[in-house]
């Protein structure tokens, strides 16, 4: 049976995932729609820096963003001088790595839809008196919802799969930043196979269920 | 009441150069081939292009040098060639998508009035991939149409379409050109459709506009025969006055005369559209009644041009108001001495009623 403090990661983890998939939603769809649609020079560099954490090692990924929030990164300085004090070893630490290491899953998704939704409808929109403000909410949005429930999808299943990243930045102190996959790791480590199974094997049988979820709805939709 | 516009727009490889003055009233069709700039000039006029140059529409100006109203802004009705309903949006929803975002009293009766003018009634409740492309196209017309636009613009809204399902929507268009009372600019490189709907043509080539005027004096210009169809000729409006039940026939009045056509069921009062062909007609410089030719009417030659084979010259005529062509070999021309002026009788071998 799990135990309270395996409870306790689980929840740490569900807040974190779903925290980090809705800040994701707000500013990942700008970006996407940015990139779905510009025709600037900067679409190249912009788009390969959202897609690094594909490639990238989550510890290296961690690593800098340990020095970037440190007391004496760039970032580190501003929530010190904010009042915020520092973020790494703290949920939103946490938080803000997710969100770096999550970003293509979620960006893509909504990218890919709008691409697909293409100029055309829009400019019908616009036709018929639809800013585009509200072309965006009343046409472009409905008709990505697809790219929308893949991108939550994705973002909230890959932040729960998160390991390196957490490590480098958040540690793994009880309550505020041990997720699941950490407590694993001190599960195996101390050798409770059967604690460890307990979780794993959630993890196992979650990751199959989205992903059973996903491919069934997205393959409902080319049907 | 008029419609100015001029613009100058350069891609790689295609510059739109076009200069018109259009009634403020009435179907115009922007008539050439594909490729020759109509819809990027439509898509100009609608401000979803923007190219430089002047726009002004029954005395309000879209677009100048320092102004560019933006579309959504522009009070006008857009029909696309491929329809464009919202796909998350059933067909009530669609209509009412820009009727919702003008403001306007009576908009639930001008709602009945557009559906039933269009025949959407049983459509409402179904999503856009449930409709025909007959459908779908008469759904967009009267989506245009709900946002009681002061200019309608249609981008070959038949062009995607099979025989039937023009045949389906053509009396819907004709309708419409009856019953409205905003300009019309319909996009085409369709004949049949240029001659049964339109009152002003407007012909576009390699990005300029060659020429421009009513219909039936464009048709009739000898400079630059334009075919509609297979063949130059001259297509002018009238009115069916009486059937005749015996020979089955039908007596059509027009500006100069009138026409025994074979009867195809128009009611008396109809307004129709009549072709004639320039190979049908022959000119005699007397009256003959010993012919088997029904349609004899005095005219007037106006002028004649050379044709494409050195034995044919192109005739252009006047009966009453309405220009007509002939073609004739050039031998018939110099033996019957048809100089500007000359008053003669045409024989018309074949009228065709289009609409």
């Amino acid at each position: 049976m799990p135990s309270p403090s395996d409870l306790a990661a689980i929840w740490l983890t569900v807040k974190l995932a779903a925290v980090t998939t809705l800040i994701l939603l707000l500013i990942g769809t700008p970006i996407a729609w940015w990139l779905a649609r510009t025709r600037s020079w900067w679409k190249g560099p912009v788009g390969a820096v959202v897609a690094l954490p594909i490639v990238l090692p989550p510890t290296v990924l961690g690593f800098y963003l340990l020095l970037l929030m440190g007391p004496e990164g760039i970032v580190g300085q501003f929530t010190q001088w904010a009042g915020i004090g520092l973020l790494p070893f703290t949920f939103w630490g946490l938080v803000v790595a997710s969100v770096f290491y999550s970003m293509p899953f979620v960006v893509q998704p909504i990218q890919n839809a709008f691409e697909a939704i293409g100029e055309q409808p829009l400019e019908a929109a616009a036709t018929l008196r639809a800013s585009p403000l509200d072309a965006f909410f009343s046409v472009a949005v409905p008709l990505a919802k697809p790219g929308f429930i893949t991108a939550s999808i994705l973002g909230f299943a890959h932040t729960v799969g998160e390991f390196g990243v957490v490590l480098m930045i958040g540690g793994n102190i009880p309550d505020k930043t041990r997720v699941v996959s950490v407590l694993i790791y001190d599960h195996v480590e101390a050798l409770e196979y059967a604690q460890a199974h307990w979780l794993a094997g959630g993890m196992l049988a979650f990751s199959f269920l989205v992903l059973l979820a996903l491919y069934t709805l997205t393959g409902k939709r080319r049907a | 009441m008029s419609i100015r516009a001029r613009f100058r727009l350069d891609y790689p490889g295609f510059a739109l150069d076009a200069d018109l003055d259009l009634p403020g009233r009435g179907v115009t069709a922007v008539f050439g081939t594909s490729g020759c700039g109509k819809t990027t000039l439509l898509r100009c006029i609608a401000g979803l292009e923007r190219g430089a140059g002047r726009l002004d529409v029954n005395g309000e100006t879209w677009q100048d040098e320092t102004r560019f109203v933006p579309t959504h802004r522009r009070p006008l009705g857009y029909v696309f060639q491929d329809a464009r309903l919202f796909a998350h949006l059933d067909v009530g929803r669609n209509l009412d998508y820009g009727m919702r975002r003008v403001s306007g009293a009576d908009a639930a009766s001008r709602r009945a009035a557009v559906i039933d003018l269009l025949g959407l009634g049983p459509l409402l409740v179904r999503l856009p991939d449930r409709l025909s492309g007959g459908e779908r196209q008469r759904v967009a017309i009267a989506r245009a149409l709900l946002t009681a636009p002061s200019l309608l613009l249609m981008d070959e809204p038949l062009a995607a379409l099979d025989h039937a399902r023009k045949q389906e929507i053509l009396p819907y268009l004709e309708r419409l050109r009856d019953e409205l009372d905003i300009p019309l600019i319909y996009v085409s490189h369709a004949a049949e459709e240029v001659a049964r709907l339109a009152d002003h043509l407007v012909v576009m080539e390699a990005g300029r506009a060659v020429a421009q005027g009513p219909l039936a004096e464009t048709l009739a210009r000898l400079d630059l025969p334009i075919r509609l169809g297979e063949d130059a000729g001259a297509v002018f409006s009238a009115t069916v006055a009486e059937r005749d039940a015996e020979w089955h026939l039908a007596r059509v009045e027009f500006d100069g005369g009138e026409l025994w056509v074979r009867d195809s069921g128009v009611p008396v009062g109809r307004h129709v559209q009549v072709r004639i062909l320039a190979r049908d007609v022959s000119i005699a410089n007397s009256r003959h009644d010993d012919v088997s030719i029904m349609n004899l009417l005095p005219a007037t030659v106006i002028a004649h041009a050379g044709e494409d084979h050195p034995s044919a010259v192109l005739v252009q005529l006047r009966v009453g108001a309405t220009p007509l062509l002939a073609r004739l070999t050039r031998r018939s021309a110099q033996r019957l001495d048809l100089a500007p002026g000359r008053e003669v009788w045409v024989q018309i071998k074949a009228v065709a009623l289009i609409g």
